[in-house]
């Protein structure tokens, strides 16, 4: 048992990251937010394909990466650390079966339940959309359209929904260890009292509290795209989102009247943990079938 | 990433799976939990059949006697023990877990020979006199007084919460050699012989019933002064080195056993009725997800450990902040299946959550553990 990262895994996750920081930066990620609504950035969708972001589980001979899931992990929590805009996950699952998938020229969105991310701007829609309205989105960079017909349509993989919870239990833990930097970031600098407020025992506890919740949720996140078992998947979504949704809550706190602004990158890291926790079945169904998996075998 | 096991690891669990199978039938009956001489018995008992099978002081390195397994070979020791219900390191734990690796890593190598072959097998048992009524989580503040008399140090002072006082033959014990060298720099590291004169154990009750703990009043013992380990007024790092053995395997045996209970509250629930409510199946579902995450947390901590050949750093404390909070959440989940039930200390439920209340508290509180997070990992500053 070697349950860490690989020093290939560390290279991957690292590129991704300077990937993301060189073309995803906050500038980009403000624009979206401040200029509104947002649009979806086609260069970037194709340097994200170029770099094999979609492709990252397709064969080599496909012309994909030929990766596992563990790297998909990887590179997913890298985009859901910066909040990378666009149906990165619909996208990712398409590759190998709609054409230009996989190298970021055919941008795909899918219904999920009553929910359509970033309809408007996708060329290839799975699942039934007709009759699909936009919604105001909670989440400015997240254009949202609601169905009338909810079903499920996350690709034609019959694992589609599993592998939409993990990758965005993924999103939730690159979001979630952020939040946790920002927050110590701020505790570290802002002075109260004539000291940092990161001083003060009830902030460092909060900061204390978001970590564990990042550390364990990372755990079974990994464990999750190693083992790919739909339970251990739950278990990692139920984890991972609340890591990223309370995580995102303390940060606020943390920054106090300056959490509550707009300005303030806190609420967009609350708000797309929210959207993210409406996917591929949510809580309500990851604690059921975790409920049940406790009985399996019981008869 | 991998979490498959080596073939070599797969065979040494395949072999320690043959051996309990076969010894774990002829065990004695368990004594009752009042029985303290009796629990002495039982649990140095098992320690000298796993010495004598070659499993006494799996982790220890070889040059203390020890096998020298790798954390992963520990962590399959502990989760298949547990598994098997093989008994708990009970009164052993001091000398196993705490002085016995302060003594193979910081004692002299007559010390080494003196103390450390009767601990691996199982005739000697160790208490730790570290926390007194003024210093408990600063343990800094230590107070009782070691001075020097010919070839002796007499000790004066009370230690408290000493767990296995009334049943050790040894107590690993933290004292003040010098009292106007800054707090850190003034304690020494002694072992003291349990029936020196001069010492008195009063047992403590704990709120679960049982005296699981002692007060131990020191008057004027002399404890010889070739009996401390370390340097002179060095006991404060002496003491430290040893949190480096546990290569993040502190809880194992009890995440296997707090997941075997988990899928025991569900059957009850499921036999009682109560299983038809989905808030309590939800309550439970998310404990299930939270006891498979420490798992998995506990396979990470320990393949970190083995990579970077044996120091857990602080990751031990993030997994028992939400180890110990998870824990007392079991047991309150398990009084929500019983129902009235949960009010009978008949039941083992109820007196396991009683004991679970001591797990935010004992070695080190979950405060402290939030500070040690912010300050040691997270770099945020001391501060009031
Ligand atoms: C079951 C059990 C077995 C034990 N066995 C042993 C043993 O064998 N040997 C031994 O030496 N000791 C033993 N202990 C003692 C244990 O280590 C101490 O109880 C523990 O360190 C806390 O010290 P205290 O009880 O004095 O509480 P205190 O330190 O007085 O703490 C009281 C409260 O104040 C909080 N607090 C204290 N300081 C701070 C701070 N800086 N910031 C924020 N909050 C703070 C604590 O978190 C706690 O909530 C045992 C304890 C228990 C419960």
């Amino acid at each position: 048992m070697d349950f860490q990262l690989t020093d290939d895994q560390r290279a991957l996750k690292a590129g991704v990251r300077e990937l993301l920081t060189a073309r995803f930066g906050r500038e980009r990620l403000r624009a979206g937010a401040d200029d509104g609504p947002p649009g979806l950035d086609r260069s970037l969708w194709r340097e994200l394909g170029e770099a094999g972001l979609f492709a990252l589980r397709l064969p080599e001979a496909d012309g994909g990466v030929g990766l596992g899931l563990p790297e998909a992990v990887l590179a997913f929590e890298e985009a859901g650390r910066v909040l990378l805009s666009g149906p990165l996950i619909a996208t990712y699952l398409a590759a190998g079966t709609v054409d230009g998938a996989a190298t970021g020229e055919t941008v795909v969105a899918a219904v999920d339940g009553v929910l359509v991310e970033w309809l408007a701007e996708a060329d290839v829609v799975r699942g039934d959309a007709t009759g699909a309205e936009p919604l105001r989105s909670v989440d400015p960079l997240t254009p949202l359209h609601r169905v009338p017909a909810p079903g499920v349509s996350l690709g034609a993989d019959p694992d589609a929904a599993l592998l939409t919870s993990l990758l965005t239990a993924a999103e939730q833990l690159g979001g979630a260890a952020r939040t946790c930097e920002l927050a110590v970031q701020h505790a570290r600098t802002r002075e109260q009292f004539g000291q940092p407020i990161g001083a003060f025992q009830a902030i460092k506890h909060l900061c204390a509290q978001m970590l564990v919740r990042v550390e364990v949720a990372r755990a079974a996140v990994y464990a999750a795209a190693v083992t790919a078992d739909p339970t251990d998947v739950a278990a990692a979504r139920l984890l991972a989102d609340e890591a990223a949704v309370r995580g995102a809550r303390d940060c606020l706190q943390v920054h106090g009247g300056m959490g509550f602004t707009w300005e303030s990158d806190v609420h967009l890291y609350l708000k797309r943990a929210w959207v993210r926790t409406q996917r591929a079945g949510g809580v309500t169904q990851s604690e059921g079938m975790l409920a049940d998996d406790l009985l399996a075998g019981a008869d | 990433m991998d979490l498959a096991y080596t073939p070599e690891e797969e065979e040494f669990r395949a072999r320690l799976r043959e051996w309990l199978a076969k010894v774990l039938p002829s065990l004695p009956p368990k004594p009752s939990p009042d029985d303290w001489p009796g629990r002495r018995t039982y649990d140095l008992g098992w320690q000298r059949m796993l010495y004598d099978a070659g499993y006494a002081g799996l982790h220890w390195p070889v040059d203390a006697g020890g096998r020298g397994a790798t954390p992963t070979q520990h962590l399959i020791y502990l989760e298949e023990t547990e598994k098997a219900g093989a008994p708990y390191v009970g009164a052993n734990f001091v000398g196993l877990l705490h002085a016995g690796p302060t003594i193979a890593s910081e004692g002299s190598a007559e010390q080494r020979a003196r103390w450390l072959p009767p601990v691996l097998r199982g005739e000697e048992v160790w208490c730790q006199g570290f926390s007194e009524p003024d210093a408990g989580s600063d343990l800094a503040a230590l107070r009782t007084r070691a001075w020097r008399d010919g070839d002796d140090y007499v000790v004066s002072g009370s230690k408290i919460w000493t767990s296995h006082a009334e049943v050790a033959d040894w107590c690993e014990l933290l004292v003040r050699t010098d009292a106007t060298a800054p707090r850190h720099r003034g304690i020494s590291w002694l072992a003291m012989p349990m029936d020196a004169p001069g010492i008195t154990v009063r047992p403590l009750r704990t709120l679960a019933g049982s005296a699981e703990f002692a007060e131990v009043f020191l008057d004027e013992v002399r404890i010889p002064v070739a009996h401390r380990v370390g340097a002179e007024n060095d006991g404060w790092r002496v003491t430290m080195v040893t949190l480096s053995y546990e290569r993040g395997t502190a809880f194992v045996g009890e995440v296997v056993a707090c997941r075997r209970v988990l899928g025991e509250l569900a059957r009850e629930a499921r036999k009682n009725g109560r299983w038809d409510d989905p808030a309590l199946r939800r309550r439970l579902g998310r404990l299930n997800a939270e006891f498979r995450a420490l798992w998995r947390l506990t396979q990470w901590n320990v393949s970190e450990s083995q990579r970077t050949g044996g120091v857990p750093g602080v990751g031990g404390s993030v997994f028992k902040l939400r180890y110990s909070h998870t824990r007392q959440e079991l047991y309150d989940a398990a009084a929500e299946v019983l129902g009235p039930e949960a009010l009978d200390l008949g039941r083992e439920w109820t007196l396991d959550r009683l004991s679970s209340l001591s797990y935010t508290i004992a070695a080190g509180t979950s405060q402290i553990q939030q500070n040690i997070v912010a300050e040691r990992i997270l770099g945020l500053p001391k501060g009031r």
